[in-house]
């Protein structure tokens, strides 16, 4: 099986569109012969997280491809940067690199991509339609689109993301391939207390617990009511993706291509099927929760970037309330949500009580924070996941409502009815 | 594969997959998560065995960048491709030309792979390790 690749292709790759579409060019074949893919295709949109600062090597990487001319062929968004770029006066980090995730931000915008900066591409308005062959990286964007979308992306990352802009094709491989989005382990939740499921933070744990144990695999959750909500959907996503490599789940009845476990499994019997149960979850919950004493200094929320649907739950615990003025309250969202939060009102009822929007970046990895030095308490399973490590922060997951009402208390405050009454 | 000259090192075997973004710090090479059981380690210089990598779409960068503080292994060696680490190996040659190949190897053959071994890479890209 070789690598068939078209007369175009090889023109491009021959230098006939300029030099940055040859070098991309150059890196897509590579990796195609790497996944063994039979051919390219054209993808019909990009979602770009090279645009993120790691260090010099990010911006000799971009600053290679503009020298060369490189210009976006598809319409091209931008993920999360290093800074709110609206709000710089937020970032507490060093200035330098401030500087640098800047010239990395305007290296990525001259090359034609929007200056979209979130991690949320799919709560924009061009949002693709199922079937559509797309390469995104960022990987809780990549999770939401196959699985909730049904939109065809494999488990793209940096670097690889600006070269299939730049050149508008990808290997046809991994989840653009039909066979490889048939799920190949069963999660049974049926028997679960329905009760549980009435509670948003279920399935973010639901999700850090599937991501923990399904390996490179694609799961089915089975046992869901029908018709989850997006925001349920993509929580249990991003939690997968960041406990696991999980790059595409169905939720049968819910997402796209799982009308029914049959069709979910490619009518093919499951490698395994796994029961969980209520201590599955709880053994989640103690592991994104490194903090077990009532300290706060923190509470942050929006981590994959908040919808309007989260904003307005959050909006009906906050309304009226003021948060502890120890307390840091931080919310991050996309331009556009900011936008249309402010158009509705609701950003001056969430300031009000206390709440930083935090736009354009995420604060989980840029220097936001005013204490790391106490625990911070947050809603996201990907949050608690990684806030540790990258910013050795001790944290404690919990409900959107325990977060509000830890705020307003001053201290952890956690409702443990949910797993007290209900076994 | 992406190797045409022989390498030896000593063997890191990570027992569970690592995400280099918010896993290892690509100024020190050292392993920064804090689920992971082997946090602390510094993978600079070794041969890197491990199943797969894992989680976020932000390796490729991070791989690139920890080659160019000349910070890394010397290879790494899985049993499944990782697309995010072979790229930043691949972008590395193409801007820096510096090389750290990735190299699949079969479950069975990883399972030989003990941290204190020695790993030697052919210039065809065979692997062997010895204690």
């Amino acid at each position: 099986m070789t690598l068939d690749l078209s007369s175009d292709d090889l023109e491009m790759l021959d230098g006939r569109d300029g030099a940055a579409i040859e070098m991309s060019m150059r890196i897509i074949v590579r990796l195609a012969e790497t996944v063994k893919a039979k051919r390219l295709i054209d993808i019909s949109s990009a979602h770009i997280d090279s645009c993120l600062y790691h260090g010099l090597s990010t911006i000799d990487f971009a600053d290679r491809l503009v020298q060369l001319g490189a210009q976006v062929k598809i319409p091209t968004t931008l993920n999360v940067s290093s800074m709110d770029l609206l709000h710089p006066d937020l970032y507490r980090g060093d200035p330098e690199e401030a500087l640098r995730g800047r010239q990395l931000a305007d290296l990525y915008e001259s090359m034609g991509c929007k200056p979209t900066w979130t991690c949320a591409p799919y709560l924009l308005e061009e949002r693709p339609n199922f079937g559509d062959q797309i390469v995104w990286a960022e990987s809780n964007a990549i999770v939401f689109a196959n699985s909730v979308i049904g939109a065809r992306t494999d488990r793209y990352g940096d670097l690889i993301d600006i070269c299939a802009a730049i050149t508008g094709r990808t290997p046809d491989a991994g989840l653009h391939l039909d066979e490889n989005r048939y799920a190949s382990l069963v999660y049974e939740v049926g028997h679960l207390p329905p009760s549980l499921f009435d509670h948003d933070e279920i399935f973010p744990l639901l999700g850090a617990f599937i991501g923990s144990t399904t390996g490179t695999q694609v799961p089915v959750v089975n046992g869901l009511n029908n018709e989850q909500s997006e925001y349920r959907l993509r929580a249990l996503g991003a939690a997968a993706a960041s406990t696991g490599s999980v790059g595409m789940f169905h939720a049968v009845g819910s997402t796209p291509e799982a009308p029914t476990l049959e069709v979910a499994l490619g009518s093919k019997n499951p490698q395994e099927s796994i029961r969980v149960s209520v201590e599955d979850l709880q053994m989640m919950r103690s592991k994104l929760t490194s903090s077990t004493g009532t300290a706060l200094a923190t509470i942050a929320l929006g981590t994959p970037h908040y919808s309007i649907d989260e904003f307005a739950i959050l909006r009906s615990h906050i309304l009226g309330k003021h948060k502890h003025p120890e307390i840091d309250f931080y919310v991050s969202a996309g331009r556009d949500v900011l936008l249309e939060l402010e158009l509705r009102g609701w950003a001056d009822e969430l300031r009000s009580f206390g709440v930083s929007l935090v736009g354009d970046t995420c604060t989980y990895f840029t220097p936001i924070l005013s204490n790391t030095d106490k625990p911070a308490m947050t809603d996201s399973g990907k949050w608690a996941y990684y806030a540790p490590s990258n910013l050795g922060i001790e944290v404690i997951f919990a409900s959107t409502a325990d977060c509000v009402a830890s705020a307003i208390a001053g201290r952890v405050v956690l409702d443990e009815s949910i797993w007290t009454n209900e076994q | 594969m992406n190797s045409n000259k022989e390498i030896s090192g000593p063997v890191l075997r990570l027992d569970e997959p690592l995400s280099f973004w918010g896993g290892l710090d690509p100024k020190t090479g050292r392993i920064t998560d804090v689920h992971h059981p082997q946090v602390g380690s510094s993978v600079t210089g070794t041969v890197l065995a491990m199943e797969h990598g894992r989680g976020s779409s932000s390796s490729s960068s991070v791989v690139l960048e920890l080659i160019r503080n000349q910070a890394g292994p010397v290879a790494i060696v899985l049993s499944e491709m990782d697309t995010h680490i072979f790229l930043g190996s691949i972008v590395a040659e193409e801007l820096y030309g510096l090389s750290m190949p990735v190299l699949i190897t079969p479950k069975e053959n990883l399972q030989n792979f003990h941290s204190g071994n020695v790993a030697h890479i052919d210039s065809e890209g065979n692997i062997k390790c010895t204690s």
